[in-house]
């Protein structure tokens, strides 16, 4: 009853997408008020629907329903109750339904606090959402349905696949789907601004909050998936260049360049043309990330299915978009009106920089995700693009930008001062260089380019704390004036250099975890004593335990150091019955930012068991820095300007404001 | 500057960043590429010692051998030739004599494939689709690698779960 509730849930939504798509547009060219407002109600209408749906999906994995193939497939009566919830969406058709309720909710709150959004706006917007919601509706409904029955119920599931029973599920997924499906809202508000042929500041504001919003889960649903696979794949690394991580990658770096160039429309009106065409490609990456998970041309452990219809499917709505948005912004984008002009030398110049280097950078990615596939389909022969590929093309642009990151909020609108910021910048500069030299003299020669990343991610991190201290006058002025201008600072200002730091934070986690690294691996007995980067671990024994759906051997290691007991550590090996697969629980051991790292191998016939011991410098820099990238956006959006909702400031006041 | 000139210098700053990436993607392709390939296709193309490429076939049956310090030496078969790998370090949980592996790495002198990495990048089939792929096309693809690996699953499930996509390395 509760799976044919949940279907019915859905069928009545794709309804609602259907009436949602259409009606508001005849609306807007009937300039009815009446008509057009029915995008609101369908919207939330829908949301109600959907919502209803993916709860029943949730109670029926929940109650163990086993006649539902779905939960049969991914769930067992003894999974411990959070990884039955989580399990919903540990599955493709769960996944997808997730996917379009996120979809859902984002359009909800456009209808819901749309208030102040011009009434044709707003309409557009809505439909176009609605386009989108309807054909993943009728995805889901055609070719992945999570409520089919099955005739004979049988009484026990297959078990949801081990890797993804851990909390990890609980996070990372509807992160990265905020993020991923929060780009939608930029694209139709693009799309309508394309439709209704005007674009202006006031667009910009509008979008630039969305963004905002779908950036910072995207930021941290990555960083969480990568810690994720780090601690849970049992060898220690945290980014593998995998087409499924770079498909998520993608529309963060195209994510980011609009962020930025949407900020130069607001301010100066200017780049319109351009933001319009990130929109679009944003959410386009969104959508090809969506295809290259979910339709199985790349096997990982994100690939849950392999039917071919789905991937044609997908492939369809992916053209239908893609080829329909460019085709529109092709034939419309010369109409909107150019404005704001500037010179190359400025915050807009700059700001142009940072979205060249990272569409750039973006495309490379793209061409190592796509160029294995397509060579395999053209010419025949399999290959791999790995990291190799990507730290001689990716890395080096990379740089490029960092280089420039901290520039960027110093130099002044329209027309800048290079010069005067080289100079505010020595600071940060010197300090940079000192910490090559430290670096350098420390490790002895050794790595060269190591020292010199560790450069400049602390030049990146000085330089966001110079443009801080520049704009509270902190050195120049007496304490107490810097401390009330610091107040006054628009919270962006903050944001800006919170999340600018964070990109130095991670760079400096990621070259030392890379670059210093210790690792041992050996066959270890009782009492056996591993020395790796000044610690002692010994093995004190190994005993089995009985989990709830698995049976676990524990290894305990006794960590000191200097002779010092500091901790116990206790990685362990679970096989798990039902699926007859076993999953690999790294123990980690946090010393400041460092991490010790134990994994365990097949035990021999001896007693004795293979280990694998690293020890990581730094390690926890890596996810540290987009978590302070999310804190930036976090504190930018909580800024006045971008409020949802909040009263337009008087123009007087917007005048005076300073322009960051 | 007029207008002109500073949309040229825009477009010129666009093209000298787009030159750059391309330089640096030919660069990389150059190298940093690893192909794939079969104990047949190695047979076949002679490949020279040193070069990196990704083997990928079974795991011949009795063929592992583990000495000492964790290294261990096993053969890689697709039915048409055999190849000797050997390796130190951790096998993957999935690792099994007569199923699916991929292994990157490189050939040394005496024709042993050295390898760094052995990838369980393979769903619960036990079979990497770049091997079943590799298989079909010889024509020694067996529909019951899959069905017995699986131990008797429903055959219908296509939730085929892939597997940690991480390596030991």
């Amino acid at each position: 009853m509760i799976a044919e509730s949940g279907h019915y849930a859905l069928v009545l939504a794709l309804a609602l997408a259907l009436i949602q798509s259409i009606v508001p547009l005849i609306g807007a060219r009937l300039r009815d008020a009446a008509l057009m407002n029915v995008a609101r109600s369908t919207a939330l209408a829908q949301l109600l629907f959907v919502g209803a749906s993916f709860v029943a999906l949730v109670t029926l994995h929940v109650n163990s329903d086993f006649s539902v193939a779905n939960v049969y497939e991914n769930s067992h009566s003894m999974k411990p109750l959070l990884y039955k919830i989580t399990g919903v969406w540990g599955n493709h058709e769960g996944s997808m339904l997730l996917w379009v309720s996120i979809l859902a909710l984002f359009g909800g709150l456009v209808a819901a606090f749309g208030n102040n959004l011009p009434l044709s706006l707003r309409a557009h917007v809505l439909a176009v959402q609605a386009w989108i919601a309807s054909a993943f509706y009728l995805f889901i409904l055609i070719t992945s349905n999570p409520f089919l029955r099955i005739v004979n119920p049988p009484i026990e599931g297959r078990d949801l696949n081990p890797v993804l029973q851990d909390i990890g599920l609980a996070v990372h997924p509807p992160m990265l789907y905020l993020g991923y499906v929060g780009f939608s809202i930029s694209f139709s508000f693009a799309i309508a601004a394309l439709m209704e042929g005007r674009i202006d500041a006031a667009w910009a504001r509008w979008v630039r909050p969305w963004t905002l919003v779908a950036w910072i889960f995207l930021t941290l649903g990555i960083a969480m998936g990568s810690y994720w696979a780090y601690y849970e794949l049992g060898w220690g690394g945290w980014w593998f260049w995998d087409p499924v991580e770079n498909a998520s990658l993608m529309p963060w770096l195209a994510g980011t360049a609009l962020l930025h160039s949407a900020l130069v429309m607001e301010k100066r009106n200017a780049l319109k043309v351009w933001t319009i065409l990130l929109s679009i490609l944003t959410f386009s990456l969104s959508l090809l990330g969506t295809f290259l998970v979910r339709s199985g041309v790349i096997t990982s452990v994100h690939a849950f299915a392999t039917d071919p219809t789905r991937g044609v499917f997908i492939l369809l709505i992916l053209c239908l978009f893609i080829g329909g948005s460019l085709s529109l912004f092709a034939g419309r984008a010369t109409s909107l009106k150019q404005g704001g002009l500037f010179a190359p030398i400025s915050r807009e110049g700059a700001l142009v920089l940072n979205n060249l280097l990272l569409t750039v950078a973006c495309a490379v990615v793209l061409f190592g995700t796509l160029y294995p596939l397509a060579m395999e389909v053209m010419a025949d022969f399999k290959m791999s693009v790995g990291a190799p590929f990507y730290n001689l093309t990716f890395v080096p642009l990379f740089a490029l930008l960092l280089i420039a990151v901290p520039f960027g909020p110093m130099l002044a609108w329209k027309r800048g001062d290079l010069l005067g910021v080289t100079q505010r910048l020595l600071a940060a500069g010197v300090a940079g260089l000192v910490a090559v030299a430290i670096v350098w003299g420390w490790t002895s020669g050794g790595a060269t380019l190591a020292p010199l990343a560790i450069g400049l991610g602390i030049f990146v991190i000085a330089g966001s704390i110079t443009d801080i201290v520049e704009r509270t006058g902190l050195i120049r002025l007496p304490f107490a004036t810097a401390m009330h201008r610091a107040r006054g600072l628009p919270r962006s200002a903050w944001g800006t250099a919170f999340a600018h730091a964070g990109l130095g934070v991670a760079l400096i986690g990621i070259v030392c975890e890379t670059t210093w690294n210790s690792e041992y691996i050996a066959t270890m007995k009782q009492n056996d004593v591993a020395h790796v980067a000044g610690y002692d671990l010994k093995l004190d024994g190994l005993f089995s335990r009985q989990g709830p759906n698995f049976r676990e051997m524990i290894a305990e290691f006794n960590v000191s150091r200097d002779g010092e007991t500091i901790s116990v550590m206790s990685p362990s090996k679970r096989s798990f019955t039902t699926r007859g697969s076993s999953t690999t629980e790294a123990a980690l051991l946090t010393r400041g930012a460092s991490q010790l790292y134990i994994s365990l191998g097949d035990a021999t016939a001896e007693g004795a068991i293979a280990v694998r011991i690293y020890h990581k410098p730094l390690v926890l820099m890596i996810w540290w820095g987009p978590v302070l990238m999310a804190f930036g956006g976090v504190l930018s959006l909580s800024d006045r300007r971008l409020r949802v909702g909040a009263p337009k400031p008087a123009r007087a006041r917007q005048r005076l404001q300073p322009a960051e | 500057m007029t207008r002109k000139q500073r949309r040229m210098t825009i477009i010129g700053g666009s093209l000298a960043v787009l030159a750059l990436a391309a330089a640096l993607v030919l660069n990389a392709l150059r190298d940093s590429i690893v192909f794939f390939s079969t104990p047949t296709m190695v047979a076949e193309k002679h490949v020279a010692p040193g070069k990196r490429f990704r083997l990928g076939g079974l795991v011949q049956p009795g063929s592992l051998q583990r000495g000492d310090n964790l290294a261990v030496t096993f053969e890689v078969a697709d039915g048409g030739a055999k190849l000797p790998v050997a390796y130190k370090g951790i096998l993957p949980d999935l690792f099994r004599e007569g199923q699916g592996v991929v292994a990157e790495g490189a050939l040394d002198a005496n024709g042993v494939f050295k390898a760094d990495t052995v990838l369980a990048k393979h769903d619960e089939t036990y079979m990497p689709k770049d091997v079943a792929d590799a298989l079909k096309k010889q024509g020694h693809w067996k529909d019951d690698y899959g069905a017995q690996a699986s131990g008797g699953a429903k055959p219908a499930a296509t939730t085929a779960q892939g597997n940690p996509q991480g390596a030991v390395r």
